[in-house]
Formats: structure tokens, sequence, C-alpha cells
């Protein structure tokens, strides 16, 4: 049988990269000028999956996201890096997904692809840094969780030993599998494209993607079956709809304030109590601090 | 309405953690807003004294599952008491730190209960909500506010419909205050031999040590930088003191790290490490080419130095012209006047 690893990415707005040209004039975030990446912790879990697939011969890596059209871009790039299969889930019933509405569907998804051995994510995805989503996905899988993964140390058929790195030291853990592991940036970076990968896939596409593409794919298609990039909706997955999207996101956002970065002439002030309590209650009052 | 819930983290002393009895103390000033009772869930074994630790915090329940097993913490035993606790009681709100332990637990928890969560607050308050759509008025919700999008965005979530209102809180973000030594709660013993089950050891440590952490100044949004000019390891002293406060990490430009005023770990720059902080205190660096290479992308820069040409002051968003040994005691005084 198949050692069957999930590997649970996203694609996120670069916002690492939020230098001074990436804010509008207003002070609001200037989303065109961030490009969309593959999550960077999620690039870690990815690796940590190519690395059993190393050692074990018959592991496979399978990459599952969720996103619109546009995120099967991270999936051929897992295909490049070394993933053997990828499935997008797309559909606008999931616009609006807090980390709940997200994990539910993720789950039904992980499912469908049972039966797996591992599900591997990263700790938590860069917009929004709330690390829920790997133990929410692993409570309704009903399996084992292990975050802050570093290090896989051992692995066969029924039981993982993982070091996880934390706050204030290591812990070295044993479990049963399946389980979900989340893995932290302190873990090895992704091996990069290989040659002879990106060769293989680069005409991979998702069915919405052929149909905006201008050239026939029919033929190429009918010879390497395994360029389809399956795309799963709320339907495929036979989600329950209160339990999806807006409907299935016990969050709401009340409401937003940008935080005001404007570069302006350097502002002198001296040393005088005035100017810094001045100074200190401006970053207070813009979050910057405090 | 019903009570305010605070998840008591056990440190490796046996004690509670500092982040805990801060969240006991924020939850105390939510539970008087709203008229309802505060309560402590202790999860652990042999926990020294946490009747004495916790009731003047003004507890008025502590729920205590005491075993062997549930100490050091691992995630389904926890969740396990924690969800059949939460089943009987209803609370109205529950709060976690943002440790390794809470943003372990927390998540596990609210998927089960299928409620609402929200990381990384840094700041709680109580409010109404008027939602258009349904014309439906909400009272009293928990305003859960936190940076999003990488710091740049805040953003206000609330939870209209779902029971508990959970958050997770950095360690410092709220103040520990004491609300009466005199306070008395009472205790309730929760059986927990009574809830485990074999499946929920499905994963055992089997090592641990604690280190001293790491340093890290990569990842931190607040970065207070020293150079030659701070003049001495001791100037550099009142850097980690402002940064303690705000959370933030020391960093240093390469003079001062050859002139062994700090460890090497935590030299900005070329040959050092690229930082894109919120804000970067520059304190006493004149701002070679090489060291602006790795912070020159910081949202906002603090210079403080004597000498008003110094390069640095080109792209410092404020300049202020005077000694760190000056500066510094004054911007810790006038955070904590002004900080809440």
């Amino acid at each position: 049988m198949r050692f069957r690893i999930i590997v649970l990415a996203k694609q996120v707005p670069d916002t690492r990269n939020v230098g001074k040209d990436a804010m509008k004039a207003d002070g609001t975030v200037n989303r065109a000028a961030l490009p969309a990446i593959f999550n960077p912790e999620d690039l870690h879990a990815l690796e940590q999956a190519l690395s059993i697939k190393d050692k074990i011969p018959y592991a496979e890596v399978i990459l599952l996201t969720m996103g619109p059209t546009r995120a099967a871009e991270i999936i051929r790039e897992a295909m490049y890096r070394g993933a053997d299969q990828g499935f997008l889930i797309t559909d606008r019933k999931f616009a609006g997904s807090d980390t709940l509405a997200t994990s539910y569907a993720l789950s039904l998804a992980v499912k469908k692809l049972a039966p797996y051995h591992l599900v591997i994510s990263g700790r938590q995805a860069i917009d929004g840094d709330t690390a829920q989503v790997g133990p929410q996905t692993a409570e309704k899988l009903g399996i084992p969780q292990i975050t802050y993964a570093e290090e896989i140390l051992s692995l066969d058929a029924k039981k993982i030993i993982v070091k996880r790195r934390l706050e204030r030291g290591v812990e070295v853990v044993n479990s049963t599998l399946p389980a979900l592991i989340t893995v932290n940036n302190s873990a090895p970076h992704c091996r990069q494209r290989i040659g002879k990968r990106l060769m293989k896939y680069k005409h991979a596409r998702t069915v919405t993607e052929l149909q905006n593409e201008t050239k026939d794919y029919t033929e190429l298609y009918n010879e390497r079956p395994y360029l389809l990039i399956e795309e799963w909706s709320a339907e495929d997955l036979k989600a329950e709809t209160e339990s999806l999207g807006l409907s299935g996101s016990p969050t709401k956002v009340k409401k937003i304030e940008n935080v005001v970065f404007q570069h302006k002439e350097s502002k002198v002030l001296s040393n005088s109590d005035k100017d810094i309590e001045k100074l200190m209650q401006t970053l207070i009052s813009s979050h910057i601090i405090g | 309405m019903n009570n305010i819930f605070v998840y008591c983290e056990v440190t490796e002393e046996r004690s509670i953690a500092d982040v805990s009895l801060e969240l006991l103390s924020k939850g105390r000033k939510l539970a008087d807003d709203l008229k309802v009772k505060l309560e402590a869930v202790v999860i652990g074994h042999k926990v020294v004294k946490p009747e004495a630790l916790l009731y003047p915090f003004g507890v008025d329940v502590i729920h205590y599952a005491d075993d062997e097993k549930l100490f050091p913490y691992t995630t389904l035993p926890h969740t396990a008491v924690i969800i059949d606790l939460f089943k009987k009681e209803r609370p109205e709100i529950v709060l976690f730190g943002a440790t390794s332990i809470g943003r372990d637990l927390a998540p596990r928890v609210a998927s089960a209960l299928r409620c609402g969560l929200t990381a990384d607050c840094t700041s709680l308050e109580i409010g109404d909500h008027f939602e258009n759509k349904t014309q439906t008025e909400y009272k009293n919700l928990l305003y859960q506010i936190r940076p999003a999008f990488g710091g740049n965005i805040i953003a206000t979530i609330i939870n209209p419909e779902t029971r508990p209102q959970m958050a997770t809180v950095r360690e410092g973000v709220m103040k520990k205050e004491v609300y009466s030594v005199k306070y008395k709660g009472k205790l309730n013993k929760i059986d927990a031999k009574s809830i485990l089950k074999d499946d929920d050891f499905a994963v055992t440590i089997i090592e641990r040590h604690l280190e001293k952490s790491r340093i890290d100044i990569k990842n931190s949004q607040v970065i207070i930088a020293g150079g030659y000019g701070v003049g001495s390891k001791e100037n550099f002293q009142l850097l980690f003191d402002l940064a303690e406060i705000l959370g933030a990490q020391v960093g240093a430009s390469r003079a001062a790290v050859d002139a062994g005023f700090v460890e090497h770990e935590r030299q900005v720059g070329q040959t050092g490490v690229t930082v894109r902080p919120k804000l970067y205190i520059a304190c006493g660096i004149s701002g070679a080419v090489q060291h602006r290479a790795g912070m020159d992308q910081s949202a906002q820069i603090i210079s403080i130095n004597t000498d008003i040409h110094a390069p640095i002051n080109n792209i410092a968003d404020y300049t202020i012209t005077g000694s760190v040994a000056d500066v510094i005691p004054k911007m810790i005084k006038y955070y904590k006047k002004n900080s809440k």
C-alpha cells in the first residue's frame, strides 16, 4: 500500500514585502502591489513531505489547497519541487470562510483522499498568522495533532516521532498515525524546482484554466492525463452549505482600520520630555507599539 | 449571561504562567462590565497552591483537574477535560494565552465546540453590534481586536451568534493586577479519570529539554538597535529595558558587535540579518550603507543620535537629537504613562 502524505498549503499575499511602495498615499494596503506567493511555512511543510518520499519509495505526496483558480499556481510549484499530485478546492460558496469553515472544507477533502497516513501543513499563514487551521482540521478529522514541528525523527506505517520547537525548549513526541503535523519556520527550507519536473508539469492545468487557454490541450491531455489538476466544489465534497463560507464562520469582521505608514520628511525632535512624550503617544495611538 | 473563563497554563515549576494571571486580571474587568463571574480552569498535577495564588485576581471559581497524566501538557487530554467542562458550564467568553500551549489547544477546542476564536488579540473590549442584513441588535459582545495582514491593518472581530467567544492573547499585552488580596472563591475538583479515554493518549512525550530561547530578531515587529554610539555594554542595557516593555528585540550594528557590546546574532545589515519590522529604533547608529541595507525596509524608523548630520537621519521618519542615555529612559517613562 502507498504511504499517502497530504500537504495543506495556501496561496497568500506577500505581506512581508509591504515596504513603503506597497502602501497607497492614503495609508491603505496596495494589494495589487503585493505578489501572491506560496505561504512560506507551507513550503517548509512540503519539504518535510518530500524528504519522507526520499526515504520511503512507496510514499506519495499530494498537495491540497483551497482558493480561487489562481491558487493552482502553488500546486504546479509543488509539482515542480516533487509533489505527485494536487487538488484545488474552489467554489464561490467558500468565500468569506474563517478558520473554522476553512478547516471544515479541508477536512472533507482530506477524507475524500482516505486512506491517508500523514497530513502536513505550515504552522501558520502570513496573511492571518492565526495558526488555527491545522489544529482545527485535525479535530475535524478526529486525529492527533503535533504543532510546532521542526524535524521528523523517525517514521513507520503506524507511528511517527517528531521534534517540536517550543518557546522555551524542545520536546520529542511519539504519535500514532494518521496524524496532522504543523511545521515551524525553524525546519529546513524547501528544495528548489527540479528542471526535469518543470518540463514534465509545466502544462498542468485545472479544468477552469484549460477553458481559458487559447491553445487546444485535448491531445496532450489524452496522452498525459496526470497533467489535469482536479477541482473540487462544495458539491464534490458533499459539504453542508450552512457550514461553508460566511454562514459557516462564527467570527465576523466588524471593523478594519488601516495602520497608516506614510514616509514623510524626517521630523526632527529634541530630547525634551514634551517631544518624547508626544512621540510615544503617536506610536501608541497608531498601534505601532502597545 | 454566563461567565468568563480563563485557561490557566501550568508552568514547569507547577505554578500558573504570568500570561494567565494577566488574562485573569483582564477577565475580572470584563466580568465586572458584564456583571458575571470569573472562573479559572487549571489542568495539571500537583499545582502549587492554586487557590492562594488565583483568588486574589478576583476568581470566583477554580475548576481544577489534578492527575499525573495531565502534566506536562499534551493536546488531547487537556482538550477532553475542557470540552467536558464547557459543555456543562457553557461559558460566555474564554481566554487563552497565545503561547505554544494556548495556540495548540484553543483551536482544537473551538473546532469541537464550533465556536469562533481570534488569535493574538492586542485589545479586548465589550460593545454592541447591529447587523444591518438581519436587522438584529447584539448587546455586550466581546470585541476581539488584533493586527492582521502582516500588521498593516487592525481588525475588530466579533462572534454574534456562537458561544463561547474565544480569544488568545500574547504575554505582556494585558496588565497583571491583583483584584483584592482578600477575595475568596470556591474550588471545583474535576475527576479527570472519568473523562479521559485511551485514545486521548495517542501522543506521548518521549523527551523534553528546556533551553534558553534563541535570539530571533528577524521575526520581531519592533527592533531597538544600537550602534557604536551607545558607548558601552552598560548603556546597551537601556536598549534591553526598552525592548522588554515594548515586546521588542534588540539589534545592533556591526561596530557595536565588534566592540563586544552584544552577541553577533543581533547584528543587522549586509553581513547580519535583514529585518523589516513595523518600527526600527536606531540608537547611536550612524547608518553606513551596509547597515541600512539590512533595515531600510522598516515601516517606521526613529533615529536617536547626538549628530544631527548622521546619514541614518536621511531615511528616518523621526530624528531625536540627543544621547541614548538621556532619551531612552524618557521613552520608557512616557510609554508606561500613556499605554493601557
